[in-house]
């Protein structure tokens, strides 16, 4: 199995500046890695820096040691040292992140939220759309609401959107954060089949995910985040 | 195992060479700093923001890179469409008019800053055209009745002038004629301070429109965090004239290494 991601010595410490610059550890030496067509999920409770994790992988917190390697086609990337232009090219071409909030940008119609991500990387605006539609009616988000920006979409919906978005391009890596929570049965069932699909696709995923059964159904490894725990 | 999602980079090659190249750009006022030591790189289809309190040094900056502003010291270099890089401060003045003309756009906070307040909306589209040397009426008018469409302008006030215009309109005809002589790096200068929140958010949402249809470049100077981060890849933060922080946008907003910009993020009102 070809490797996508692999973490060896990862640490992040946030320094709090406005309160007398106290330093709270987060994590320390995380190593692991995972390859393509597996799904692996963090596990541990709440605060044991499970999102700090998934977020150093997508470049949005800094780490302060170690190194997160992306496989990107042919080049291997460090993350942890990348310009911010290779960044964001590794997220429009190989790095997904599903996250659990939404962030709606004014005006823009939820179809054409989703369809995006699938634009930016090269599909027609037609096909795309398309999808979009496809995807949208497997999530069960009413026609309706299409054509409409999700700013005013229940909290439900919004993330429905927010998993299509996320799920629609062809990205190698999907980072999943809490992609269930606060779905019906019915929903949760669709996300664990979009799962399925991306890992028979060869996909490497990295989530959270709280829901048991869930997360039975699609993770092939769990890994528990404790053990990274940084000492205070 | 081969996956099939695979994708190979396929970069135009000139997207690896940067656009604009800042070098130790420094700016004294007398022995007051305006801006010291800014070094950064800007590559094609990038949006940059400059973000910072007042008085932090920002339009300052943005006046130096836009030649509005002769700096003290360092050196500004901007790729032409010949591929060549040249020092703004060595160019003449009629290269430096030229690349103002065409191949920049600045947008002020200020509409009245960058319009002709007393000529026609088309007139003012239009003027950026002929100086370009479009001479026929008729393609002049066409454009300009095209690009007010695209900033949201109904066709039926191209004859009137901007005074009659609301702020977010006068903030739209300006983008519009900016936009209309296709430059390659637009300056703004807090495009949306002053207007209703309603009114900032359509300019935004217009504004990230076109910028990502166009694959424009953008330095873009905000004291909203949020213009920011709905705007821009790449974020500097400034303080007493130098730049403190920089990196991808969400890094800078969501994980801030130094206390001032901790102090700014903390700062947001959350509504």
């Amino acid at each position: 199995m070809k490797t996508k991601i692999c973490l060896s010595n990862v640490g992040k410490t946030f320094r709090m500046h406005l309160r007398g610059g106290i330093e709270l550890p987060v994590v320390d030496n995380v190593s692991f890695a995972v390859s393509a067509g597996e799904c692996v999920i963090l596990g541990g409770p709440s605060g044991s820096g499970k999102s700090s994790v998934l977020k150093m992988i997508y470049g949005n917190y800094r780490c302060q040691t170690g190194q997160i390697l992306i496989t990107d086609g042919s080049e291997i990337i460090n993350v942890a040292d990348a310009a911010p232009r290779r960044i964001i090219r590794l997220r429009d071409s190989t790095i997904g992140y599903v996250s659990q909030f939404l962030r709606a940008i004014p005006r823009v119609p939820a179809l054409k939220l989703v369809a995006d991500p699938l634009i930016a990387q090269g599909t027609s605006e037609e096909e795309a759309l398309e999808q979009a539609r496809e995807l949208l009616t497997r999530l069960n988000v009413p026609e309706r609401l299409w054509q409409l920006p999700p700013a005013t979409f229940s909290g439900g919906e919004q993330q429905r959107v927010n998993i299509a978005r996320g799920f629609i391009a062809h990205y190698p890596i999907l980072l999943l954060d809490e992609p269930t929570a606060s779905l019906d049965a019915k929903n949760r069932q669709v996300v664990v089949e979009l799962v399925e699909e991306k890992k028979r696709k060869g996909v490497a995923m990295l989530g959270i995910l709280h829901d048991h059964e869930a997360r039975d159904q699609i993770a092939d490894r769990i890994i528990d985040v404790t053990q990274f725990k940084a000492a205070a | 195992m081969q996956t099939s999602e695979m994708t190979p980079h396929t970069a135009d090659a000139s997207d690896d060479l940067p656009l604009l190249r800042v070098s130790n750009a420094t700016k004294y006022y007398g022995d007051r700093i305006g801006c010291k030591d800014v070094n950064f790189e800007l590559y094609p289809g990038e949006v940059l923001a400059i973000v910072g309190e007042s008085g932090s040094g920002k339009t300052t900056l943005l006046n130096c890179l836009s030649t509005r502003l002769a700096p003290t010291s360092g050196v500004i270099e901007y790729r032409n469409r010949v591929g060549a890089m040249r020092n703004l401060y060595e160019m003449n003045e009629a290269e430096r008019r030229m690349l103002m003309r065409t191949d920049w756009g600045f947008v002020h906070q200020h509409a009245s800053d960058g319009l002709r307040m007393s000529v026609s909306a088309g007139a003012n589209v239009g003027e950026r055209l002929m100086a370009i040397g479009a001479r026929h009426y008729g393609d002049i008018r066409a454009t300009a009745i095209d690009w007010l469409d695209r900033v949201e302008i109904a066709e039926d006030r191209i004859d009137d002038d901007p005074r009659a215009f609301s702020g977010g309109m006068r903030q739209r005809l300006q983008i519009a004629r900016n936009l209309v002589t296709n430059p390659r790096l637009v300056f703004m200068d807090e495009p949306t301070g002053g207007l209703d929140v309603s009114v900032q958010a359509r300019l935004l949402d217009l504004i990230r429109g076109l910028v990502s249809d166009l694959g424009l470049s953008v330095i873009i100077v905000t004291h909203d965090l949020a213009v920011a981060r709905l705007l821009s890849d790449r974020t500097l933060v400034m303080r007493r004239g130098h730049v403190i922080e920089t990196g991808l946008t969400d890094q800078v907003l969501d994980d801030p290494q130094e206390a001032y910009t901790q102090l700014l993020v903390s700062s947001i009102l959350q509504p």
